[in-house]
């Protein structure tokens, strides 16, 4: 199994657009190319909550940490979960400060309602293998709350989901080792896609530069 | 694609420009003479001796607005610019292609090619709008010159041979510029290219426009992550924008010269905007640079069809659609660098 070096560590909320759409990731991670709306709306929403205050708070037994930076050398990954909270669990860790023994499970929260495809879920897994990975535990439950509905979704983390998402980390680190910027496959995610006028989808359906060179000469 | 804003040009040779809150202001003798908010802009040229302040230039270069200084008589000194666009793979790639005499022979070609299609298609309107008014014998010959100069470039397979197809089209397309003035011809005459200094009116509007479009062209470039001054047709020279005068290859006929022949054509300007210098170089009065400046902006304002993207655009945008085309081409996205071939 490869294990990663820090310094190769790649983005961990990148796995949510590697999931959308391969070639939208390439452009941000690889590339370097994103507009206003992607990341750094991300980034400064962050550190909104990074700020505040209550970064350890306890309620009813349930100990809550905002803005935890998380990291997995077996996945590659580095990030920062919204919110853990910690559950009193036989099963569980100590916890330093903390009496007893406890199991994390990572809670997630996004702006808009749930998706159609698996990125929000694989984001969510690849925190909980950091998670495991940290504290040496075994995380099998996670959160998503969606701001648009207000609601919480609990998911199971399966150990079906920790392997897909083994295999995209593993997929991710390829391509940014050889720098590859998938060709796009365009589909009906497009029409979402935030960096559609950057990679231009309609262009690569467009007759071939030979062709048309041909065709305009020709003339 | 993303919308044309605009281009704040500063012409004042006192001014002074300094940030005060979101917006821009022009100061003159300690009074602000003007003010523009930020968000409308894309990016500043000033012809100004006095420059502009840290905190401007700091505001600039975080909303990516660039700032181009230029002598008051438009020679280009410099540029800020915010951190250049993180994407150091297609940086590489570019140089990879610049070091790669057959990889730069094919862009290149692609590059010349849009120029001498452009050119003739210029000499093929005229031909069409003013039959009337001038020697379409002439004419036809030279647009008949440029068609073959453009089979031989399809097949030429080394710069070299490149660079002297394209000297000879170059010539055949000049002999005809005075032909193409067709008001003022007392005052307006091309005789053959002169440049630092130019030394009639025509040459000295050629310098200033092909000025400002290469400092267009050089800041779609950089937006989209190429460096400007790594050519392919152009080699290094210190200071010089080579990609850009690269690129500017295929717009200077359509989009610079044309403007340049309307200018004139239309009594936009008169011999009133020229002085003549005890050296025999000729300037520009501040007043008819500005004019010119201004129609210059409106000019980029029109709205085309572009060739192969075939979508609606304004002037102004056709260097950014090349500088993005050229990148994708070199990150591998397209079969070759489709020029912009206007007619
Ligand atoms: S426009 Fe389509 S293909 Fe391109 S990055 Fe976005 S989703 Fe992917």
């Amino acid at each position: 199994m490869t294990v990663y070096d820090s310094s190769e560590f790649l983005s961990l909320s990148g796995i949510q657009h590697f999931e959308f759409c391969e070639r939208q990731w390439a452009l941000i991670h690889i590339e370097q190319e994103w507009e206003e709306n992607v990341l750094t709306i991300e980034g400064n929403q962050l550190h909104e909550r990074t700020d505040d205050p209550f970064i350890r708070e306890k309620r009813k037994g349930v100990l809550y940490v905002r803005g935890l930076p998380v990291h997995s050398a077996i996945l590659g990954l580095t990030g920062i979960c919204d919110v853990v909270e910690f559950y009193k669990d036989e099963n569980g860790v100590t916890l330093d400060k903390e009496e007893g023994k406890y199991l994390p499970i990572p809670v997630e929260y996004k702006r808009g309602k749930p998706k159609k495809d698996q990125s929000d879920i694989f984001q969510l897994t690849a925190q909980a293998i950091c998670l495991e990975d940290m504290l040496f535990c075994k995380v099998s439950q996670g959160s998503l709350f969606y701001h648009e509905i207000r609601r919480r979704i609990d998911v199971e983390i399966t150990e079906e989901l920790k392997k897909q998402v083994k295999e995209t980390a593993r997929r991710m680190h390829e391509y940014y080792q050889r720098r590859h910027t998938p060709r796009v496959k365009t589909g009906k995610h497009c029409k979402n896609c935030s960096l559609r006028h950057i990679c231009l989808p309609e262009l690569l359906t467009k007759e071939s530069v030979a062709s048309y060179m041909k065709r305009m000469l020709a003339e | 694609m993303k919308k044309l804003l605009n281009t704040l040009y500063i012409t004042l040779p006192d001014a002074y420009l300094a940030l005060k809150g979101e917006n821009v202001v022009i100061v003159q003798d300690e009074e602000v003479i003007g003010r523009v908010p930020l968000h409308n802009l894309e990016a500043i040229c000033t012809f100004g001796r006095q420059g502009a302040s840290p905190a401007l230039m700091a505001a600039c270069m975080e909303k990516s607005i660039a700032i181009t200084f230029l002598s008051t008589s438009g020679r280009f000194r410099g540029r800020v610019i915010g951190s250049t666009k993180g994407n150091v793979t297609l940086r590489r790639t570019q140089y990879r292609f610049a070091d790669d005499e057959e990889k730069s022979t094919e862009i290149s070609k692609h590059f010349l090619i849009g120029k001498l299609y452009n050119a003739k298609w210029s000499l093929e309107r005229i031909t069409r709008d003013h039959a009337l008014r001038i020697d379409l014998e002439k004419f036809k010959t030279k647009s008949a010159f440029l068609s073959e100069s453009i089979q031989q470039l399809t097949v030429a397979d080394n710069l070299e041979v490149l660079r002297g197809i394209e000297g000879n089209a170059a010539s055949a397309y000049f002999s005809v510029m005075d032909d193409m003035i067709l008001q003022q011809k007392e005052d307006f005459f091309y005789k053959g290219r002169s440049r630092r200094p130019p030394l009639d009116n025509v040459n000295a509007l050629l310098s200033f426009v092909y000025t400002l479009l290469a400092s267009d062209v050089g800041a779609a470039l950089e937006t989209v992550g190429l460096d400007a001054y790594v050519g392919f047709l152009h080699r290094d020279r210190p200071g010089r924008m080579s990609l850009a005068l690269d690129v500017m290859e295929e717009l200077r006929s359509v989009y610079a010269d044309r403007f340049v022949l309307s200018l004139i054509n239309k009594k936009q300007v008169q011999a009133s905007d020229f002085l003549k210098k005890e050296s025999g170089a000729v300037i520009m009065t501040d007043k008819a640079r500005k004019e010119i400046l201004q129609l210059w902006q409106k000019r980029k304002e029109e709205q085309i069809t572009h060739p192969f993207l075939k979508e609606k655009i304004s002037w102004g945008l056709v260097p950014h659609a090349q500088a993005m085309l050229l990148a994708r081409f070199l990150r591998g996205d397209l079969d070759a660098y489709p020029p912009f071939l206007w007619k």
